[in-house]
Formats: C-alpha cells, sequence, structure tokens
C-alpha cells in the first residue's frame, strides 16, 4: 500500500473537533484522550459496583444482594478496576499521550496497531458487563479466576470473562509492542536514552513486563476455557488435572500485572515532583536501574501469592527471598521522590497534594508487602482482608492517586485551560481521608481473621466494616468535585497558556493543546528534561505560584 | 543561553551533529506522521520481531504446564498415550526444508527475480500445507481423543495451537506471492510482507522444533 502523503490518511479520518474522539483516530494524542475517558467512564462503574460491596458488607448478614451477586459483582468490579481503568489509564491513555513528545516523534511506532488496541477495549468491557445481564449469571470466581471454583460457577458467564480479559490481554501487548519501538526507535536523532524522561523508561519496563507475561496468561485462560467448555481437565482434579498448574500460571502473569499496574505510576509521578518543586530528579541513573530490576525480580517473585498452595519449602524459601529483594529498588525509588522533594520550592497545589500522598499511601502499601512475603506472616493473613488493604494501599492510594495527580498536572495540556483548584483540594482532601478510613481498618480486620470475598461475617467484626463503609462513601463523594471540576472547567476554565508550570519536558515546549503534529517546526532536542534550578535560573525564579 | 538545556527550532544554536534536526523538519516530510510506512521498514520488523517474542511466551506457558504436568501428575494406569514416531519425523523435516525455501525466495525476491522467488514461495507453501496434511492424518489415527486424559488434551493443546500458527503461515504464504504477481506490493525495493512472512515462518518452525523434542521424544 502505497500513501503518497501522509495526511491524506490522517486528515479524512479526524473529523475536528469533539467528533474525533469517536472516530479511528490514528493521531497518538487522540488516543491517550479516548483510553483516559474510556477508563474513566469505567473507574465510574466499578466505584459502583464497590458502593454496592460496602453497602452489602456494612451488615455482617447479606441482606443488600444474594451471595451469588455479591460474587458477581466482587469479580466484575476487580476485573474492571484492574483491566478496564488502571492498566488502560496509565499505559495506554498518558502513554500515548506522553511518549511521542517525550522521544520527539510526531506519532507512535505503528499508529493504526495503536488505534486498534484501543478500539478493542469498549466492546471488551461491554462484553464483560453485559455478562450480567445476558449471560444470566456474570462470572463468579474473582478476578483470578482460580479453578475448581471458575469450573463449577455458571459456565457461560466464566466463557464470556475469558473472552473479555483475553481481548484486553491483547489490547494490552498490542500497545507494549508499541511502547517499546517507540522508546528505542522513534527517538529523535541526537536524543540519547539516558536523556530520556522518566516516564519513558517506566514505560520501557512495563511493556517488557506485558510482552513477557501477558502471553502466558492468554494462554492460560485458553486452557481454562477448554475445559469449561470441551471438559478437558487440565485444571480439573477430578480428571487427573492440576490446580496449583494454573496458579502458576495466572501468578506468573499476575504479579508482573501489579507492576504493570505501578511502574507507570512510578514514572508520571517522577515527571511531575521535579516540576513543582523546582529541582532536578534526584538520582537520575539509580531510578533508570531500579526500575530495570523491578522489572527483573517481578518475573521470579510470582510464587508468593501461593504460599498456602501446598509449596514445598525450598519453593516458599526461594520466593520470600526474592520478594524482599523488591524492596530494595523499591526503596531506593521512594527515598530519590523524597530527596527531589528536600530543600525544593515545592508548589502545594493539587497535583502535589496527590503525588506526596501517593509516596505516602504506597510506602505503607510496600511495608504490608514485605510483611505478606514471609511465610510465617502470610500463612496467617493469606486470604484475609489484610492482602485486600495491602493492595488497595498500592493500586489505589499508589496508582489512583498518581492518575488524579497526573490529570491536575497535563490537563492544561489536554485542553489549554487549568483545573479550579479549591475544588481540586476538595476532592484530593476526600479521597485521602476516604481511602484511608476505608482501607486502613481492612489491616485490622485482616489480622483478626476476617476472610475476604464473603458477603458474611461474623458479626464481631461489624464496627470496622461500618467505618470501612464510610470510608468508601466519602470516596464516592470526592468523585463529584473531580466530575465538576473537569467538565466545567473544559468550557469556562482559567486559560493555561502553553507551560502553566514552567516545565521543561518537551510536551510543554508547545501549544496546549498541541497541534496535530505536535511541534511546529522541528522536534525541540531536550537534554535535560529535569534541569530546574541550576541550569535555567530564570525558570526556577518563576516558581508556580 | 548556550547553557540551555532546551533547544528549540527558534534556537539557531544547532544540534551537536548539524543535520540532526533535519528528519524531524514537517515541511520536508521525512518523518511522516504515519510511520508505517514508507522506509521504516526495520521498525516494522523490530515490532513483528517483538511480537514474535510475546507469542513465544505463550508457547513458554504451554511448555512449563505441560512439563509440570508430566512431572506431577502422572496418567492412572492403562492409560492411553503412545505415539506414532514416522509420522511426525517426517513433518518435522518437511517444517525444516520450508523453512530454507522460503529463505530461497527471499533472496530471489532481493535479487529482483520475482518469477523465481514465486515460484520459492508456493513450493514453501506446497510444504506447509503438507504439514497440516500429515498433522490431520496423524491426528484422525491416534487412538486417543481431546479429553481421553491429561497427556491426550495438553498434546492436543499444543500441536493444535501450532497447526494454527502454521495455517496462518501458509495464508501469509499464499498472499505474499500473490503479491509478487500483481500491483508490485512486493518488489525488490519492498518487500517488507515477504520479510515478515518469513520471520514468521522461522518462528513457527523452530516452536515446531522444541515442540517436536518435548512431545514425542522425550
Ligand atoms: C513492595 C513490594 C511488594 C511486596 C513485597 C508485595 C507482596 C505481596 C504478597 C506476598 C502478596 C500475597 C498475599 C497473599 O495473598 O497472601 C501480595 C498480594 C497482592 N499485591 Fe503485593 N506486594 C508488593 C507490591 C505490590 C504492588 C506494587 C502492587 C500493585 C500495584 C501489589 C498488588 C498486590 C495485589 C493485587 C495482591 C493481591 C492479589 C490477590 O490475591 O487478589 N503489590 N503482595
Ligand atoms: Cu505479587
Amino acid at each position: 500500500m502505497t500513501i503518497a502523503n501522509p495526511n491524506d490518511f490522517n486528515e479524512p479520518l479526524q473529523p475536528s473537533g469533539w467528533l474525533r474522539y469517536f472516530s479511528f483516530s490514528l493521531d497518538h494524542k487522540v488516543i491517550g484522550i479516548q483510553y483516559l475517558v474510556c477508563g474513566f467512564i469505567f473507574y465510574l462503574i466499578g466505584g459502583a459496583l464497590a458502593g454496592v460491596i460496602r453497602v452489602e458488607l456494612a451488615s455482617p448478614i447479606s441482606d443488600f444482594v444474594s451471595r451469588d451477586t455479591y460474587n458477581e459483582v466482587l469479580t466484575l468490579h476487580g476485573t474492571i478496576m484492574i483491566f478496564l481503568w488502571i492498566v488502560p489509564v496509565v499505559n495506554g491513555g498518558f502513554g500515548n499521550y506522553l511518549i511521542p513528545f517525550y522521544v520527539g516523534a510526531r506519532d507512535m511506532a505503528f499508529p493504526r496497531l495503536n488505534a486498534v488496541a484501543f478500539w478493542m477495549i469498549p466492546p471488551a468491557g461491554m462484553l464483560l458487563i453485559s455478562s450480567y445481564f445476558l449471560a444470566g449469571a456474570a462470572a463468579q470466581s474473582g478476578w483470578t479466576a482460580y479453578p475448581p471454583l471458575s469450573l463449577t460457577t455458571p459456565a457461560a458467564g466464566q466463557v464470556v470473562w475469558i473472552l473479555s480479559v483475553l481481548l484486553l490481554g491483547g489490547s494490552s501487548i498490542f500497545g507494549a509492542i508499541n511502547f517499546i519501538a517507540t522508546v528505542l526507535k522513534l527517538r529523535r536523532p541526537g536524543l540519547k536514552l539516558m536523556q530520556l524522561p522518566m516516564y519513558c523508561w517506566a514505560m520501557l519496563g512495563t511493556s517488557i513486563l506485558a510482552v513477557l507475561s501477558t502471553p502466558v496468561l492468554a494462554g492460560t485462560l485458553i486452557l481454562l476455557s477448554f475445559d469449561i467448555i470441551a471438559h478437558t481437565g487440565f485444571f480439573n482434579p477430578t480428571l487427573g488435572g492440576n490446580v496449583v498448574v494454573y496458579q502458576h500460571l495466572f501468578w506468573f502473569y499476575s504479579h508482573p500485572a501489579v507492576y504493570i499496574m505501578v511502574l507507570p505510576a512510578f514514572g508520571l509521578v517522577s515527571e511531575i515532583l521535579p516540576v513543582h518543586a523546582r529541582k532536578p530528579l534526584f538520582g537520575y541513573v539509580t531510578m533508570v536501574y531500579s526500575i530495570m530490576a523491578i522489572v527483573f525480580l517481578g518475573l521470579i517473585v510470582w510464587a508468593h501469592h501461593m504460599f498456602t498452595s501446598g509449596t514445598p519449602p525450598w519453593m516458599r524459601l526461594f520466593f520470600t527471598i526474592a520478594t524482599s529483594f523488591i524492596a530494595v529498588p523499591t526503596g531506593i525509588k521512594f527515598f530519590n521522590w523524597l530527596a527531589t522533594l528536600w530543600g525544593g520550592r515545592i508548589a502545594i497545589n493539587s497535583a502535589m497534594l496527590f503525588a506526596c500522598a501517593f509516596i505516602l499511601n504506597f510506602v505503607f502499601g510496600g511495608i504490608t508487602g514485605v510483611a505478606l512475603a514471609q511465610v510465617p506472616f502470610d500463612i496467617h493473613v493469606h486470604d484475609t482482608y489484610f492482602v485486600v488493604g495491602h493492595f488497595h494501599y498500592i493500586v489505589y492510594g499508589g496508582t489512583v492517586f498518581v492518575i488524579f495527580s497526573s490529570l491536575y498536572h497535563w490537563y492544561p495540556k489536554f485542553t489549554g485551560r487549568l483545573l479550579n483548584e479549591d475544588l481540586g483540594r476538595l476532592h484530593f482532601l476526600l479521597t485521602f481521608i476516604g481511602f484511608n478510613l476505608c482501607f486502613l481498618p481492612q489491616h485490622w480486620l485482616g489480622l483478626n481473621g476476617m476472610p475476604r470475598r464473603v458477603a458474611e461475617y461474623d458479626p464481631a467484626f461489624t464496627t470496622l466494616n461500618q467505618i470501612s463503609s464510610v470510608g468508601a462513601l466519602l470516596m464516592a463523594i470526592s468523585t463529584l468535585p473531580l466530575l465538576i471540576n473537569v467538565v466545567v472547567t473544559a468550557f469556562k476554565g482559567e486559560i493555561a497558556g502553553d507551560n502553566p508550570w514552567n516545565a521543561l519536558t518537551p510536551e510543554w515546549l508547545t501549544s496546549s493543546p498541541p497541534p496535530v503534529e505536535n511541534w511546529p517546526g522541528e522536534a525541540p532536542l531536550v537534554k535535560e528534561p529535569y534541569g530546574y534550578g541550576h541550569t535555567e535560573p530564570a525558570l526556577a525564579q518563576e516558581a508556580t505560584p | 543561553m548556550t547553557t540551555s538545556p532546551v533547544q528549540t527550532a527558534s534556537e539557531p544554536n544547532p544540534s551537536p551533529s548539524g543535520q540532526a534536526n533535519a528528519p524531524l523538519s514537517i515541511e520536508t516530510s521525512e518523518l511522516p506522521l504515519d510511520h508505517s510506512h514508507g522506509a521504516h521498514l526495520d521498525v516494522r520488523m523490530f515490532g513483528l520481531a517483538t511480537f514474535l517474542v510475546a507469542d513465544g511466551m505463550t508457547f513458554a506457558g504451554f511448555f512449563a504446564a505441560y512439563l509440570t504436568f508430566r512431572a506431577v501428575n502422572p496418567l492412572p494406569p492403562g492409560s492411553n498415550y503412545e505415539l506414532e514416531l514416522i509420522l511426525p519425523t517426517i513433518n518435522t523435516v518437511i517444517l525444516i526444508i520450508s523453512s530454507f525455501t522460503f529463505h530461497r525466495a527471499g533472496k530471489e525476491c532481493r535479487a529482483d527475480r520475482l518469477g523465481a522467488s514465486r515460484v520459492w514461495l508456493a513450493i514453501t507453501g506446497a510444504l506447509g500445507a503438507a504439514f497440516l496434511a500429515g498433522q490431520m492424518v496423524e491426528y484422525f489415527s491416534l487412538p486417543f481423543g481431546l479429553t481421553e486424559n491429561l497427556f491426550a488434551s495438553t498434546f492436543y493443546a499444543l500441536t493444535g495451537f501450532h497447526g494454527l500458527h502454521v495455517t496462518l503461515g501458509v495464508i501469509c504464504i499464499a498472499i505474499v506471492a500473490l503479491q509478487t504477481h500483481r500491483g508490485g506490493q512486493v518488489t525488490a525495493a519492498n518487500h517488507f510482507g515477504l520479510e515478515a512472512a518469513e520471520l514468521y515462518w522461522h518462528f513457527v518452525d523452530v516452536i515446531w522444533v522444541v515442540l517436536f523434542g518435548l512431545l514425542y521424544l522425550l
């Protein structure tokens, strides 16, 4: 196929204005926004499901929904939040928007593959949700779909669930291939790898993980679907199969998947902190190496999810040690962020509040994680609310906080308008209080033995559960200021100017919002994306208001 | 000004390698908005190679599952799991030969002998089809079905998934062969389609060799 003029290819597909967001656009910026908005819609749906869970758990008996419905709601909540909100938004959303800017390119390496990857997501999401209504019963076996549970719950819903996750996994692999090719092959001439903004490294590491691990999940789910549809016995002990093999294969994907959810957030926060603290990112080189160390270690720790699955002692020992080692590169990053803030001219705005709260929440979740990696402790709290507390501190307190921080930071880039600060702070306050109220008590619940994934519990746990539900209510309310802010400021917000934060990274060195070709002229060569303070005295003095 | 970490188009300050900026200027359109066309063959091959790594990991997962099953889930006594060796060995040889014939097709294409290239492609495609036919014969002559036992299920899942890859490969070869013919989509100057199909074919070939060793010989 020959295309004389690249614009012939792009223009007809790009109706101007908002309509292009509903088109098969090839523009990485449009695709990025598509991911963000689509993901946010699924966040609201997943959040509503979480609301159902917390209302049900406000009392020890299953009075609000039936037990089966509870299991469906729980499964949909987990699957939607992971595969349709966190993963697409921190990877596809911000990645597509920012990475071409950061490498000095006009678009991603494979724009059409990029658009295909995005357009796999809405159908997959609708398929998943429709299983609740169409197939009679949605999947009930949790986001992990462990057999034999997933073999005995209603088959139709489980098969639709598998199909949907396969689509989303495919989308994630296509996206990852695009990121790897863009970062490694599309860099502007003269731009070296070690000069790239940190988010590029985070996306490179994440994409390597996605390429290596997601296909294993896909293969596993295909085998699982055979067990359901064709009555093979791969994972069915009554037919001679082995459930633990499923767990190994599943976690070979799903532990890396937690880094697919959090590494991009590490990258984003490494972009945001230097801008609002007006200081260079501390320890660039160690940051890069710790990302790569996390990628490597992340691939060899999966069985820490299986300490109670009859794993032999040598395996427990190996996976405990390997998992504990992850704390080293993670700790390096943590101290680098603190050192970045140290002595900076910190602007306390909404973006910064969410970013700093991320550091706080993340270190807490990291510490409970290291505790969970110790076999004697894990045997006590495995499959209890302690684990639920742990991963929500990381996934919500970590990644979702960074998504919000990034929204306040890059919204002026997307729209040319600033989000309202007062509403932003209100959003932050409600989210922060609600989040901690919701998930901190769950650690006590778990330590005292409340199992996860149940609709009914011992009445002794009632008070802590009610506190948790109040926190969830606050979190639900916190989305209101956010929604109002995003919608109203899109039309009436304060005009931001091209570079409201005086940032040095390349996406700011063009108009806001940027032109289709990203920069009107040549792509800038940014060799020091974090050169605040020492090389740019003029900029440092005009630090953000 | 020279200490500025940022060099933009408005600054006359040149980048270190003089002409480094040129390929990015939009006026010359040297770096078109759509990178999947034009001279970026190596990026596309790189993307394909990355995809094959992912695809290989799917097989790796299957292999790992198969080996674990073998190690910890012995079949009940009297189970039916014997495989014939003759046909699969012939099939293995066919597939290995087809990698060489494909290589030859690529060489002819780059030397601008499209007719010869087409013939070699046809031979490769025929070998691929022969492999699939052999596989079918084997399936129908085996004494066990998909759900007979754990080994049987794993056997059909692995060979079936690989057979799917071969089928896709044969279709790709047919398309590429047609493209050397009409419209000139595959020429000596522009042979991404052919190279991509070739890389993919070699990949499918290597996977088969591993699979053959694990399923039939181990
Ligand atoms: C600081 C390093 C971390 C360590 C040492 C760690 C350790 C662990 C361990 C041992 C478990 C298993 C608990 C059990 O089921 O008994 C676990 C569960 C989990 N972790 Fe982490 N973790 C870490 C970071 C993370 C991160 C960064 C994320 C996500 C972004 C995450 C997400 C999860 C999730 C989702 C689960 C529960 C999975 C499930 O059973 O549904 N963890 N973690
Ligand atoms: Cu893990």
